[in-house]
């Protein structure tokens, strides 16, 4: 491919305050090429696609359309560029129609060129293979179509590069798989098309070349085809040159036998608003003193699953238990009266930010610092001091819970849970962006609740972690639970084929 | 220049940026006042100054603080849990209603009932008032900034159409009630002086509302609410629950300063009952950062300015509109200068060293 590329960009770098989360990306997109960039949740793909599409400015590098350097300042600057971007959100009025939503693309001054509007629109979903009708409103079309007229929308704008994002996070398979075939004959056409997402799948489907972001990197580029899914996954993650880590201190009881199941996931399933199936009968037990590892690429279901068991959301179908006590539907208070301890992924979602961190401390048994009709503050404090003191968290009492650092607001979170000697633990990238210090502190901890018995849900994208801290692996993908393997004996290989989508039946003698 | 978001604020930033936004704030008005065709010195004076000089008009200040402290109470306990009741001008009316059709039914009562039962009446009141919004938007989500605001036109025209139908004053023909009986009228605390008891039950709702929103678990759990109602909601704290007694405390705190006023200072109903308190509540709470003593500090500053501006307009000729283009001016100094407590100025281009995210290599 001798081609001048379409896009390309050189040296970007985007850093919000002391967050680098795009450090020197080189990127191109050729004529008649679907380009890839596989990441992980905040390994910077969005904010590389916001800086293409002129939604936020990079603090250095440049970007060229057709060999030539342009500004791109604005989404209108990369609309005359020829770049077109179709995200999560679709940009439509929905009371309106299709032709209406076309024509407030291009609004000027006087009346609309109604005729040529429809024209031209015709000519791009004829380009796009598909068949719209441009007088229905946007309030009746599903949501596939409803992307396709906003690829078509980008086409009419005169588009020769189409960002995706994620595109098919809303859609159900059927309509995934139209959104390919168009993707196809626009490709086919001369378009370029760069295609954001964490599915291993779909990129290896779909995409020519492939590009793996992590931690605002580029890892490597290289022709879809010349690697395996597996490999790619490993390449997404980070892979360690050392064997598997076992972390020595697992000791303790371990897996027991089946009387002793404390966290019971029984079929669980979950239907999201589009009517895509986000989990499909899931089917997990964790006994006492065990740590189950949930690994897959982040998307898959991980945070609806923790959601359910956290008490913040209800399953379409299937229980979950804490020993005995079935906890499918209860609130997050009866959740942790029944013993389950919850460090989620969402770590300024779980905390009021703006709420001491005495208080985000006692915030879920306010009931026990009660003198009269008033909260006894003082033993607020002095429960505030010794737990900072325990878990060696570095604030006061009286500090904006918002300001800590990453890993001291997950101490406060871990202690939160861990002073109520929960029986049983939910625990969602506990050390996503923690330096190397505080992970470790959070492994420790959770290593020692695992030979106090606890029974401990891991959910993880770190294979390093898992490896290091599982007894068991389920791999989940795309809702569904691919297998459940003995992280003892388990290889990458055969992680990574799972995370990737293949079945632990269909690996054979593999494992 | 960009915004950026600054970390934690220096101690002495708030009272250098209120200083700043009081400045400002004269400095703005200036050229209104000069063009009314007075000087901004001598109309600063009698706003801020010439009200608190003698005996008579700190009472008369104090006076006209009591609505205020009463909606400012009612704006911030909403505000705080994050439901934006915008409605205290139609609690108010409604509570004022309601009182006077108490002391129409039961014309003669001793101070020790007809207080307590007139109190009860425009909270209960003014809580009616509030409840189909808060409903709303507790069960189907429904912004109550909206609703509440419409409910107060509605309520306005319920007490217009009562005082120019059933309840027009029988003896003169006025479009306003029959005087409440004696036993109705709150006490004078002072004499000479118009101020009555109702600044001190305002004041004894301020201590047992500051008392509950900082000293107890409903105070702290409403503020969780308010802050962050996702994070709330992971700690198991109820969120529509919250939301429901907080909208219906705050129309209830409404619905009782409209009784105190009728029972207070006009002992009767009249179309005028309310000159915009409502509304001018929610300045207060906005200008008192939701804290209830700095709420009456804010109730009493406006009130200061209100009377202030009454004397100037007699003194020097200027419009008594004046008096709000001041406080409005300072509501819009306040709100915008305040917002440097989170963010701080760059001057663009200016990058911060920016740290590699983890090595790679």
């Amino acid at each position: 491919m001798g081609t001048t590329p379409l896009v390309a960009l050189h040296g970007i770098r985007k850093s919000y305050g002391d967050l680098l989360v795009n450090d020197g990306v080189d990127l191109d997109v050729r004529p008649g090429e679907i380009h890839a960039i596989l990441g992980e949740n905040g390994a910077g793909k969005t904010t590389l696609m916001r800086v293409i599409y002129g939604l936020t400015t990079p603090d250095a590098g440049r970007i060229e359309v057709g060999g030539a350097p342009v500004s791109i300042a604005s989404p209108r600057d990369a609309i005359a560029a020829g770049i077109g971007m179709v995200t999560q959100h679709f940009a439509l009025v929905r009371p309106m129609t299709v032709l209406e939503n076309v024509l407030l693309s291009s609004a000027g001054l006087g009346p609309p060129d109604t005729e040529g509007a429809r024209r031209r629109f015709a000519e791009a979903t004829e380009l796009l293979g598909v068949d719209i009708d441009p007088d229905v409103r946007i309030e009746d079309l599903s949501v596939g179509e409803q992307q396709r007229v906003e690829i078509a929308k980008t086409l009419y704008q005169g588009a020769r590069v189409l960002i995706l994002d994620e595109p098919t996070a809303v859609l159900v398979p059927q309509d995934a798989r139209a959104l390919f075939d168009a993707l196809r004959r626009l490709t086919a056409s001369g378009l370029g098309v760069l295609f954001i997402s964490h599915k291993l799948h779909e990129v290896a489907e779909i995409s020519h070349r492939v590009s793996v972001l992590r931690q605002g990197r580029i890892v490597d580029t290289r022709p879809t085809g010349s690697s395996t899914p597996a490999e790619l996954a490993e390449l997404m993650v980070g892979r360690s040159v050392a064997a598997v880590l076992r972390d020595e201190r697992r000791v303790g009881p371990g897996p027991s036998n089946d009387e002793a199941v404390v966290i019971a996931v029984e079929h669980v399933s979950l239907d999201g608003s589009t009517g895509k199936r986000l989990l499909d009968d899931v089917d997990l037990r964790v006994h006492r003193g065990e740590i189950l590892a949930i690994a897959g690429v982040s998307g898959n279901g991980q945070r609806e699953l923790a959601d359910i068991l956290s008490g913040m959301r209800m399953p379409s179908s299937g229980h979950v238990r804490v020993g005995r006590q079935d906890i499918t539907g209860a609130t997050p208070t009866q959740v942790v009266a029944c013993g389950l301890g919850r460090i989620p992924e969402d770590r300024h979602g779980s905390v009021v930010d703006d709420l001491s961190v005495e208080e985000n401390l006692v915030l879920e048994d306010l009931g026990q610092f009660r003198r009269g009709p008033f909260l006894d503050k003082r033993a607020i404090r002095r429960r505030a001091e010794e737990l900072i003191a325990r878990f060696a968290i570095k604030a006061a009492p009286t500090d904006r819970i918002g300001g800590l650092s990453g890993g001291n607001m997950q101490k406060v979170l871990l202690a939160r849970v861990l002073a109520k000697d929960p029986r049983a633990i939910l625990v969602a990238q506990p050390t996503r962006g923690l330096d190397v210090g505080a992970g470790e502190y959070v492994h420790q901890q959770l290593l020692a609740r695992r030979a106090d018995g606890a029974a401990i849900l891991l959910i993880s994208e770190d294979l390093d972690e898992i490896l290091a801290l599982a007894d068991r692996v389920a791999v989940i993908f795309d809702g569904a639970i691919m297998g459940i393997v003995d992280a003892a004996t388990t290889t990458r290989a055969e992680l990574g084929l799972m995370m990737a989508g293949t079945p632990q039946q269909a690996l054979g003698g593999a494992a | 220049m960009r915004m950026l978001l600054r970390g934690t604020a220096p101690r002495w930033l708030t009272p250098a940026l209120v200083a700043l936004a009081a400045v400002l704030t004269l400095a703005l008005t200036a050229g209104p006042i000069r063009l009314g065709g007075a000087s901004p010195g001598a109309a600063f004076t009698y706003y801020l100054v010439r009200p608190l000089t003698t005996s008579y008009t700190v009472l008369e200040v104090l006076l006209a603080s009591t609505p205020l402290i009463f909606t400012g109470l009612a704006a911030l306990v909403a505000f705080r849990s994050g439901y934006y009741n915008i409605g205290g001008e139609g609690q108010f009316i409604a509570g004022a209603i309601a009182v006077t059709a108490v002391t129409l039914a039961f014309p003669a009562l001793p101070l020790v009932v007809s207080l307590p039962l007139g109190l009860v009446a425009g909270a209960v009141a003014g809580a009616a008032w509030g409840l189909i919004p808060a409903v709303l938007r507790v069960r189907r989500g429904i912004d109550e900034v909206v609703t509440t605001l419409l409910l107060n036109p509605v309520a306005l025209l319920l007490l217009q159409g009562l005082l120019n139908g059933p309840w027009r004053n029988p003896t003169n023909q006025f479009p306003e009630s029959a005087p409440v009986g004696a036993g109705w009228e709150l006490p004078r605390i002072v004499g000479g002086s118009r101020l009555h008891l109702g600044y001190v039950v305002a004041l004894v709702l301020a201590v047992l509302a500051w008392v509950v929103l900082t000293q107890t678990r409903v105070g702290l759990t409403s503020r969780a609410v308010g802050l962050a109602p996702k994070g709330a909601a992971f700690s198991g704290i109820p969120i529509r629950r919250t939301l429901l007694g907080a909208a219906l405390a705050s129309a209830a705190l409404a619905g009782a300063g409209g009784a105190v006023q009728v029972l207070g200072l006009q002992h009767r109903l009249t179309a005028e009952v309310s000159t915009g308190f409502g509304y001018t509540g929610i300045v207060v709470a906005t200008l008192a950062a939701l804290s209830v003593p700095a709420a009456i500090a804010v109730a009493t500053l406006l009130a200061d300015i209100t009377v202030g501006a009454e004397s100037a307009a007699r003194a020097l000729q200027l419009p008594p509109q004046m008096g709000k283009v001041v406080t409005a001016t300072l509501l819009l100094c306040s709100v915008g200068v305040l917002v440097f407590r989170h963010y701080t100025l760059a001057l663009r281009g200016r990058r911060r060293g920016a740290r590699a995210a983890g090595g790679a290599s």
